[in-house]
């Protein structure tokens, strides 16, 4: 068996070990906290391995940039924090209709505007999910330790590549900033995706064609596959539409392709859940404290387990759910007003208690402010 | 058929419905003619080529021929260029702005791509107006003149396109009008072939818009306006500035030598991997 290697990493330059390992070779970005040193890392390394880093004039610069790495055929990412995240937001939607695979990672700050640009928050929760305008699916990862943030930075990149979207890599300034020791897989073991290219001759090369996943293969610009990509509503060819079937067509395929890889995509952590009466929802930072708080509780003989999304988008209908159904109280708590349990009380009909525990003083979530709350039910 | 109409014919897309968008009289089907002249005269081939546009009524160009093509978000076609460029430098990349989209959106892009010295060619189509939407008045619009946005005229000052460009530190600039397609060919020509950010401004008319509104007559008045006020470089050397106002300097403003980014970048990766 291949041998793990040990290092003593951040969680943003475990980010950029896991985009060099999942074949990143382009990085365009802005400075800003809790996210810089993402982009420190990717201009360290990348001219290593003869990728690309460029400092560009701004967040919006940055988003075109690896857009335009992407569609030559090099994977690429950026790294930023709220301000820069609410100014990609258009560039994002243009990946997302274009189908332009590419890695996002915002590291979430206190908001809104320039906010609590040092303390951590989960404040940007529903940005990710519908930052950009229009019908959209979107895939969200979020990393609750260092470990994760290289191996969810990998499958980021491979979830990109597989569908043809954006994915945001959603964390806080916790994760991003705390060192732990790290296991880092060995190359060759680690599943790579790349994107699906076209094997047909190109005047046979039907770009934005419908297949049986609904995510057409992907050509390189320069690779003779002469086609046309715009944000504009498009047939399949890639030319610009307004016909109506044309319009539906391509919006439902948008979606589609999302959900027949809900299965694939979505990915969680049960974490003492098996016999658990209360269940804590947290991700990020805050299911750290989380398992301890239920760990503590279960001291005392109180059956607490907890459930970590780390699909946060695509919302893990289904996991929930089931968990609301199996569980007497649900606590949520969050770095933020309360947006993930928003989506946990839309789905939950009356199956369980839901108590929201939000923070939003630029301040951690403790176990034992979780601890408090559970007092309510248990 | 012609020699020009079937040089032409060749590099357009059969499969996309014509005909374009664009009003009768429009100065854009000149500039994608001498583009089209321009790129066939490099002996660069079609793969080779990734036209990029914004957003605007220039913004569907790409769409009609037959390259690699990409129609961006507004303003921001440099930064989407920037990335096919530094991702495979082994691509001709050339962008198609308006005055909105490369100056008043787009502006900070602009001159920081020019700045970096990339190696792409803007190409930018100047009409003194947001045609597309109607009328409004953009940041070339010269002062004291009429828009839908300005119907009491504009008290804005414009902005110099191609002088923005040489202070920015672009290695080629140039300036070009539609009435003067023959030169324009060869400014796009040399523009292409120049290593590092070329741009070039291709003085152009919205009769439908601003023509209309500043009541400049029709499309062909409006050539007319361009060939009676496009004044060399050279002759304009000789000239007072006051003689100069509201002329149009054409020719090669700016063609100097400057380190590329791409080239550059390789010496960053001899450095990253201990090599020098």
């Amino acid at each position: 068996m291949a041998k793990m290697t040990y290092r003593l990493l951040q969680g943003n330059e475990a980010i950029v070990e896991g985009a060099i390992a999942a074949g990143c070779r382009f990085f365009a970005g802005y400075p800003i906290t809790p996210a810089t040193e993402i982009a420190e890392g990717m201009s360290v390394r990348l001219p290593m391995v003869d990728g690309t880093f460029v400092q560009m004039e701004d967040e919006i610069g940055s988003m075109g940039a690896i857009i335009g790495a992407s569609l030559a055929g090099v994977k690429s990412m950026t790294a930023t924090s709220g301000p820069g995240f609410s100014l990609m937001q258009e560039n994002i939607g243009f990946a997302c209709i274009a189908e332009v695979p590419c890695v996002v990672a915002d590291i979430m700050r206190g908001g809104p505007s320039t906010g609590l640009p040092t303390n951590p928050a989960q404040s940007d929760i529903m940005q990710t999910r519908w930052g950009t305008h229009g019908d959209h699916p979107i895939i969200v990862l979020s990393p609750h330790s260092v470990e994760e943030c290289f191996t969810v930075t990998v499958k980021a990149f491979n979830l990109s590549e597989r569908y043809r979207v954006p994915v945001i890599l959603a964390t806080d300034e916790v994760v991003a900033h705390m060192r732990e020791k790290v296991a880092l897989p060995p190359r060759e073991s680690l599943e790579i995706i790349d994107r699906l290219r076209p094997t047909v001759p190109p005047d046979w090369y039907i770009p934005f064609e419908d297949n049986s996943m609904g995510v057409p293969p992907m050509s390189a610009f320069g690779d003779g596959y002469r086609y046309h990509v715009t944000g504009l509503v498009h047939d399949v060819r890639g030319f610009p539409t307004s016909r109506p079937d044309e319009v539906d067509t391509l919006i439902r395929r948008l979606h589609r392709k999302i959900d027949k890889g809900l299965g694939y995509i979505q990915e969680g952590e049960y974490f003492l859940m098996d016999d658990a009466e209360v269940a804590i929802i947290a991700y990020s930072s805050v299911a750290r404290s989380a398992k301890q708080a239920a760990i503590m509780a279960r001291e005392d003989g109180k059956k607490v387990g907890v459930f970590r999304p780390i699909t946060l988008w695509p919302f893990m209908r289904k996991d929930v759910e089931e968990i609301l159904k199996n569980v007497r109280a649900v606590i949520i708590p969050e770095m933020n007003m309360g947006q993930y349990s928003r989506e946990v009380k839309r789905v939950d009909q009356g199956y369980a208690r839901i108590i929201t525990l939000n923070r939003v003083d630029g301040q951690v979530i403790t176990p034992d402010d979780i601890l408090r709350k559970l007092k309510e039910v248990y | 058929m012609p020699e020009y109409t079937r040089l032409i014919y060749n590099y357009l897309r059969h499969d996309k419905k014509f005909p374009h968008v664009w009003c009768p009289g429009c100065g854009n089907g000149i500039l994608l003619g001498s583009l089209i002249r321009a790129i066939h005269q490099t002996g660069l081939t079609k793969d080779e080529i990734v036209l990029v546009s914004g957003i605007g009524c220039c913004g569907r160009l790409p769409v009609y021929v037959d390259f690699n093509t990409l129609h961006t978000t507004h303003g921001r076609a440099l930064t989407f260029a920037t990335g096919i460029k530094l991702a495979n430098p082994s691509l001709k990349v050339i962008t198609i702005m308006g005055d909105g989209d490369s100056m008043a959106i787009g502006g900070n892009h602009f001159i920081h791509a020019a700045r970096r010295n990339i190696d792409v060619t803007a190409i930018i189509l100047n009409n003194s107006i947001y045609g597309m939407t109607g009328g409004q008045y953009s940041p070339t619009t010269p002062y004291g003149m009429r828009a839908s946005t300005a119907v009491y005229n504009s008290i804005e000052q414009a902005f110099q396109i191609s002088e923005l460009a040489v202070t920015a530190g672009a290695s080629f600039v140039g300036r070009q009008t539609v009435y003067n397609a023959r030169l324009l060919d060869g400014l796009i020509e040399k523009a292409i072939l120049k290593k590092g950010f070329s741009v070039v401004e291709v003085v152009t008319h919205c009769h439908t818009q601003y023509g209309r509104q500043n009541k400049m007559g029709s499309a062909v008045d409006m050539l007319k306006w361009q060939r009676d006020n496009a004044v060399p470089v050279e002759k304009a050397a000789k000239m007072s500035p006051e003689a100069l106002e509201g002329k149009i300097i054409t020719g090669i403003l700016v063609d100097k030598e400057l380190p590329v980014y791409e080239e550059e970048y390789n010496k960053v990766r001899a450095k990253a991997k201990g090599l020098s």
